[in-house]
């Protein structure tokens, strides 16, 4: 079972505040979830290249420009909350 | 000619707007006026758009300088997902309020090279989370049918657009049954294409290896027009397929239906479905093709494994939405602090949940009780899926266990919201198309609610999938 402290835990990873009085509502919706999808472990499969979970790899294209130089650049900082002429604003970070 | 929207469909429309019986702006007037009426109680619609007349007398001049084609002219409704230049987009959150997408998505460039009309963006569950709509951050969307039910989800606005008449067709995203769902509950068909098949470029990701977008309709014969116009390679998608692959397949006579029997005796499945479902197959026999019991056995396991798939990638998907570049911006103390109030107050509910569910699925000392087991599960039921092909052409369940519920009615339990999706979510886990086409009614409180009836082929056959759904929709109940 899932606790309170776990709910913290991944609230804190997944960089969402929860508040203290909605933390057990939280924990009991995601619990009940939890224990349905927990069906999944009933499967015993032996098979190697079931077992076998690949290594996800990123599919990048070519670090080239690939557009225009410059032909989003209004339309991407209209879309921002803080920006400073040409840059957006981001919070001081060390 | 007085345009009768409600006979209308896009085949007919399109051949009307080649004769010159009424023009591409007298069309999408029709529909405008019929959305005037209606969607201030249906909310089909978060925005319509204030170019439309602008739109439909460039599809008039298409059509008059002989560059149509079936799709010009064309009003359709736009999930509130997909990027359309100019236009604000915003997944039903209140984290992308006033998001205005800054290019087409390839879907939407495709069609609008081909002149159809974008009436507006139709409301959803908020980042496609939901099986009802109810999500959406900026209100409920009725089923045209019932008005005390939901229209289904997560493109329940599109469904109800369609069903309502407030558009011809419409575009939708189908990550675990999302286009097919909300198209039985509100008596229209649904179509997702195999994986692939069509380009995800500039459709906000929930979870990437299941995700496509696919049409919803009046019939059978407009999903496949619109299917047609959206397909294709894309180098903007890196899981695109190249088109060879869906070329036109011998569809032979006297196709094999098969039917999961096991897994159709299952808790829940309302009674009444199961009696539509069989009458259909009767039905289908009585036109030539073979019903054959498949036993599918990893089935039952396809919603659990499903509801550890999603939320794990939809988590890192949506980290994406932090206050940053686009957005809900909330000011914390720190940098951290910020984007936990952010996704916080900008998130609803369903969303923080499932984003709070993948982290925990692929957190060190659980991936491999949930997420590595998951996989697992995928490729398996995958395997399932290709050992019955070599038996059947095809594979029949109902689209839902039951028809349209209540608003309330599952908001409070997630994992029986989830259950909506029993049926839909295992062609998404194997990647395979499927199509929802109505299969008549239920009568409850004075209302004829609407069914489903759910066709699954193997990958890249849509020809052979549309031709018998074209079958299944021709039999009247």
């Amino acid at each position: 079972m899932i606790s309170q402290q776990d709910i913290k835990d991944l609230a804190e990873l997944a960089r969402i505040e929860v508040k203290e009085e909605d933390l057990e509502s939280v924990r009991a919706k995601m619990d009940g979830v939890l224990q349905y999808v927990s069906e999944v472990q009933q499967i015993t499969a032996t098979d190697t290249d079931i077992l076998f979970v690949p290594a996800l790899h990123n599919v990048l294209r070519e670090d080239v420009e690939a557009e225009m130089s410059g032909i989003h650049t209004e339309g991407i900082l209209k879309n921002t909350p803080e920006k400073d002429g040409g840059y957006v604003k981001v919070r001081k970070i060390l | 000619m007085t345009i009768d929207i409600g006979k209308l469909t896009i085949k007919k429309a399109a051949e009307h707007l080649k004769n010159g019986d009424f023009s591409a702006v007298d069309l999408a007037s029709a529909y405008l006026e019929n959305i005037k009426q209606k969607n201030g109680e249906i909310f089909a619609y978060l925005e319509v758009f204030d170019d439309v007349l602008e739109q439909a007398k460039h599809a008039d001049e298409m059509l008059a300088t002989g560059k149509g084609t079936t799709m010009t002219g064309i009003p359709l409704a736009i999930k509130d997902n997909m990027l359309i230049t100019g236009k604000e987009s915003t997944s039903a959150s209140k984290i992308l309020k006033g998001h205005i997408g800054t290019y087409d998505a390839t879907v939407i460039k495709k069609l609008r090279d081909e002149g159809a009309v974008f009436l507006g963006r139709a409301n959803m569950d908020e980042f496609a989370m939901g099986a009802s709509t109810e999500t959406s951050a900026y209100g409920k969307t009725k089923n045209p049918i019932d008005t005390s039910r939901v229209p289904g989800g997560s493109s329940g606005g599109a469904a109800a657009a369609v069903a309502g008449e407030m558009a011809l067709a419409a575009l939708g995203s189908d990550t675990g049954g999302s286009i097919r769902q909300p198209a039985a509950f509100c008596g229209i068909v649904g179509m997702k294409p195999t994986y692939g098949a069509v380009s995800r470029f500039g459709l906000m990701a929930m979870a990437s290896s299941l995700d496509q977008i696919g049409p919803l309709a009046r019939t059978v014969e407009d999903a496949e027009i619109v299917f047609n116009a959206i397909r294709g390679y894309d180098k903007n998608d890196s899981t695109s397929m190249p088109d060879t692959l869906l070329l036109e397949r011998e569809v032979k006579k006297g196709l094999r239906i098969g039917v999961p029997r096991d897994f159709l005796s299952m808790e829940g499945l309302d009674k009444r479905v199961l009696e539509n479902f069989n009458g259909k197959l009767e039905d289908l026999k009585k036109k030539g093709y073979e019903i054959v019991d498949v036993s599918l056995p990893y089935l039952k396991y396809a919603l659990a494994t499903y509801y550890i798939i999603m939320p794990a990638e939809a988590s890192s998907n949506l980290a994406r939405f932090d206050g940053v570049r686009y957005g809900l911006s909330v000011k914390g103390n720190d940098v951290s602090d910020s984007y936990k109030k952010t996704r916080a107050q900008g998130f609803g509910e369903e969303v923080r949940r499932r984003i709070l569910l993948g982290t925990y699925v692929l957190s060190a000392g659980y991936a491999d009780a949930f997420y590595n087991k998951a996989i697992q599960a995928q490729k398996i039921i995958r395997k399932d899926f290709e050992r019955i092909f070599k038996e059947v052409d095809l594979v029949a369940t109902p689209t839902t266990p039951s028809p349209a519920f209540k608003f309330g009615e599952k908001t409070d339990d997630p994992v029986q919201m989830y259950l909506a999706d029993i049926f839909t979510v295992s062609a998404n886990i194997a990647g395979l198309p499927g199509i929802s086409v109505p299969s008549g009614f239920v009568s409850e409180g004075g209302k004829e609610l609407p069914l489903g009836f759910q066709l699954m082929s193997p990958h890249f056959c849509e020809s052979m999938l549309f031709r018998a759904a074209l079958d299944a929709e021709l039999l009247k109940q």
